[in-house]
């Protein structure tokens, strides 16, 4: 396998930790609609956590990105 | 598809300045930096040269963004926090206006150079280890490296632990803030492309997609500055608090 396909290949596969992110985020919203279907009217102080977690683990997801990014930089 | 998806991201110098091999050339970034410092600067002083008792729209806004930045300040470090609100204040309102512009077709997102996020994590991390070696002095250094509560046994393997994590502080702090503008912008930019492609029979489709995404990353633009400024503020009064009760985020 020449350098540039597993340069590609690389860059795939740095994609692959999305599936984690898709996890974590699913997680957050469903734990969010638990919380809200107990108790309504927390609903305000816990939405503005699960943004943050939101945001949190969307960022992780994106680290990923940058690794691609990195390995694009390398490839020439 | 031979496009690279970071041209966009490419800055040409409009007026190439050298100042002793340092490279100060006016850019496309540098035109916008100097935008949003208008702007800010233009909305805080017209909304406070003439204070009413009653405000109007533009004093409601500034009254709301003040609000909103002391909440963060009271809610991370407490009263003694206040000191810092100068910086914190400055902090957001430039990250958030960086980012709310960068969504208007044709301008540029300052905050997806990875240069510009890093300056303002390096400042604000190691603002918090001076802040914390003038308050606590040399003991601030094993307190930040052993955890409260940690048996002796367990030293050896808490000190690399918490260095890794300490080490990681600034970097996680520019790379989230820089990876999300730079992601959002290249799907807003690899959806048009698919628009254009798609033609009239299919090129709806990723063009509504595109108007949702857009919709997404106005939210995207709000929440990362809110973080970037939540984590400065917990960082900050981690140096304050040694071994404060509040949990951080990471």
């Amino acid at each position: 396998m020449d350098s540039a396909a597993a340069a590609l290949l690389g860059m795939g596969l740095a994609a692959a930790g999305f599936a984690g992110a898709g996890v974590g985020i699913g997680f957050i919203f469903g734990k969010m609609i638990e919380a809200v279907a107990r108790q309504p009217e927390a609903e305000g102080r816990v939405g503005k956590y699960m943004w943050i977690g939101f945001a949190l683990v969307e960022a992780i997801a994106l680290y990923g990105l940058v690794i691609a990014f990195i390995i694009m930089g390398l490839r020439k | 598809m031979e496009e690279n998806p970071l041209h966009p991201f490419e800055l040409q110098n409009y007026i190439p300045i050298s100042l002793g091999g340092l490279d100060i050339s006016i850019n496309k970034a540098v035109i916008m930096m100097w935008v949003v410092v208008t702007l800010v600067t233009l909305l805080m002083v017209m909304a406070s040269s003439a204070r009413k008792l009653v405000p109007g729209k533009l004093q409601s806004l500034a009254e709301i963004l003040v609000d909103f930045i002391r909440g963060i300040i009271m809610d991370t470090m407490g009263k003694d926090g206040m000191r810092f609100f100068p910086l914190i204040a400055t902090l957001f309102l430039f990250i958030l206006f960086c980012n709310l512009l960068g969504l208007v077709p044709g301008t540029y997102t300052v905050t997806s150079q990875i240069v510009v996020t890093a300056v303002f994590a390096i400042t604000v991390y190691g603002l918090s280890l001076v802040l914390g070696l003038v308050l606590h002095g040399i003991k601030f250094l094993p307190g930040i490296l052993i955890p409260p509560g940690t048996p002796w046994w367990l030293v050896p393997l808490m000190v690399p632990i918490e260095f890794v994590s300490q080490v990681a502080r600034p970097v996680s702090l520019a790379v989230r803030l820089f990876a999300n503008m730079t992601a959002g912008h290249t799907i807003l930019g690899v959806l048009f492309g698919l628009t254009i492609s798609g033609g009239l029979l299919i090129g709806w489709l990723p063009f509504a997609f595109s108007v949702a995404m857009n919709g997404l990353e106005l939210g995207i633009a709000f929440i990362q500055a809110y973080i970037f400024t939540v984590l400065t503020c917990v960082y900050l009064g981690d140096a304050f608090h040694l071994h404060g009760s509040e949990d951080h985020a990471h």
